[in-house]
């Protein structure tokens, strides 16, 4: 059952941003590149870890290590109750029913790969239809795409307008009673839109398709109740909510998880086995065969008492008066184009200089300690709508200061001091 | 002392900004092209030998600085080279780029202006690029070229 107590931890109202003191929690933005202070502003590609992340792992390898599920001794009992701690805080964390639908894995990426496998390739037929977006990561696009090659599925795509929203007329459209599967992205990681998921999985279910939403660009930015949105599938990582990487969650609705065949086969997702078959364990376990990334799940669990500690709703609302800062500032730039303006859209600034390529943007930016993504995003598709091949992306996190805004326009600077 | 300008030379941003050689060869007898799918940068490459040596050759395509003036400081560098100057060149570029050894500044003319290239590892493919597609394209090799 829901827990009211910690979930209501997630949305008490805490004391007023003190950036200073939350970047005290974070080592690494004391470190210097290339002799200037590190100004991160990479944080869609990978958060950094607060102290107390770091700490978790460093207790767990010190104090705890051992195997889970199976020890009779009392460090694989210890770890085992930290281990299933962090599966409550992650259930807590986005509101879902019980910890049998919080399902371990190395990321977002496995977590798409996974309902792919187990449940599209065992419902689908030639001729169904999988709905996806022009605004994917590649992790949301290439599962689909295997997965129409295996089964004979058709894959459709909802296009997006030129400030990078989806055309949800389009959207209508594509949908029907040949539907089954529709795997949309909260937020573009890209360009920082972020999609009406609610009304995206109610159209959804109206024809009967299921709904997968990829969350790896949201759980850090905005405050996720599965059962509020209705979705059949969430997933995200742990690396990009300040907490460790190769571990990721994937939720899913507890009879669809149930009605799912094991994605692989090994240790701990059996019941019994003989040598001429086996029965699988019960969920969530059927799903987790091996030994998972223990420590990974418990810095997970460190980070979602962070960012729960630190309120997500107020972090973010911080984040978003600095992207409207860097915007202001951004377009004060000669010859900077803005790419992605959608009216609802998280602390992202994607953006490409006349003459400049992002990769030499972002070779001269890190002169400056200032670490930015230069590149497709791994979302290929957005560049060709935009018919641009790259862009500069500077993505913000709740760490980051007015004066790095500041630190990033001059070095734009510096970039068209170079090339003029 | 960092300085981003050992980096980006003068001739290397001239040469980005006014590429030589830039557009295609009509008469080409090899084309070849050259991508690198981790920064999306694409090159082709055109040709006009005569089995002993190049006597035309071109480019066009986008990417980022140091790729643009990599394939111009190239194809102005190998026009008129004999296929045996080319592979010396090749190897000669190869060694600037990715290792610390000493170089022959006047056999490689203004490529050592790419010499910085060898401090920024994620760049050295950018450089490469259109190389390894003049490498393949001058050993009969006619499959597209991938640098990652």
């Amino acid at each position: 059952m829901n827990n009211p107590n910690t979930a209501k931890t997630i949305i008490k109202t805490p004391a007023p941003f003190d950036v200073e003191s939350i970047r005290k929690d974070f080592p690494i933005l004391n470190e210097q590149v290339h002799g200037k202070p590190l100004v991160y502003l990479d944080n869609a590609a990978t958060s950094q870890k607060p102290k107390q992340v770091i700490e978790s792992l460093d207790t767990y390898y010190r104090e705890t290590n051992s195997n889970i599920h199976r020890g009779v001794h009392t460090l694989s009992e210890k770890a085992t109750a930290i281990y299933e701690k962090a599966r409550g805080k992650v259930k807590d964390f986005i509101n879902a029913d019980s910890t049998k639908e919080i399902v371990f894995v190395r990321g977002a990426t496995e977590a798409i790969n996974l309902v792919a496998q187990s449940f599209g390739r065992n419902t689908l037929k030639p001729g169904d239809e999988i709905i996806i977006t022009e605004l994917e990561h590649h992790s949301n696009i290439v599962p689909w795409q295997i997965l129409s090659e295996q089964t004979g599925a058709t894959l459709r795509y909802i296009p997006i307008n030129d400030a990078g929203e989806l055309i949800l007329e389009e959207y209508e459209k594509l949908l029907g009673d040949k539907t089954r599967i529709v795997a949309v992205g909260h937020i573009s990681n890209a360009l920082g839109t972020i999609n009406p998921i609610k009304t995206i999985i109610d159209k959804a279910h109206a024809v009967g398709a299921k709904v997968i939403v990829d969350g790896a660009q949201a759980v850090p930015h905005t405050r996720v109740d599965v059962k509020e949105l209705d979705c059949d599938f969430y997933v995200f990582s742990g690396h990009k909510l300040f907490g460790p990487t190769g571990i990721g969650v994937l939720y899913g609705k507890e009879a669809i998880l149930e009605s799912m065949p094991p994605y692989q086969g090994g240790g701990d997702m059996i019941q019994m086995v003989t040598m001429e078959k086996s029965t699988y364990n019960t969920l969530p376990y059927k799903f987790e065969a091996g030994t998972p990334h223990i420590a990974g799940v418990i810095g997970l669990g460190a980070a979602i008492d962070y960012v729960s500690e630190l309120g997500l709703e107020v972090a973010a609302q911080y984040e978003i008066e600095l992207l409207d800062y860097a915007n202001e500032q951004a377009s004060q730039v000669t010859g900077l184009n803005f790419v992605g303006t959608a009216k609802n859209k998280t602390s992202i600034l994607s953006f490409t200089i006349d003459g400049i390529h992002p990769h030499d943007i972002g070779t001269i930016l890190d002169g400056e300690g200032v670490a930015i993504r230069a590149g497709h995003h791994c979302a290929m598709p957005v560049m060709e709508r935009f018919n641009i091949p790259a862009t500069a992306r500077a993505s913000f996190a709740f760490y980051n200061t007015r004066q790095e805004v500041d630190a990033l326009i001059q070095a734009i600077d510096k970039c068209q001091k170079v090339f003029n | 002392m960092f300085d981003i300008k050992d980096l980006y030379q003068e001739v290397i941003v001239d040469h980005n900004r006014s590429p030589r050689n830039f557009g295609k060869l009509e008469d080409a007898d090899t084309t070849l092209e050259g991508f690198n799918p981790l920064c999306g940068d694409k090159l082709t490459l055109y040709l006009k030998t005569d089995g002993e040596k190049i006597n035309d050759i071109a480019f066009d395509g986008s990417g980022c600085a140091i790729s643009v003036a990599s394939a111009s400081l190239m194809t102005d560098a190998m026009k008129g080279k004999s296929l045996d100057e080319a592979e010396i060149l090749f190897n000669e570029f190869h060694n600037l780029v990715t290792t610390d050894d000493d170089y022959d500044a006047e056999s490689l003319g203004k490529l050592a202006a790419l010499a910085g290239v060898k401090d920024y590892p994620a760049r050295v493919k950018c450089a490469s690029l259109c190389w390894h597609t003049l490498h393949s394209a001058l050993q009969g090799d006619n499959t597209p070229v991938k640098t990652e």
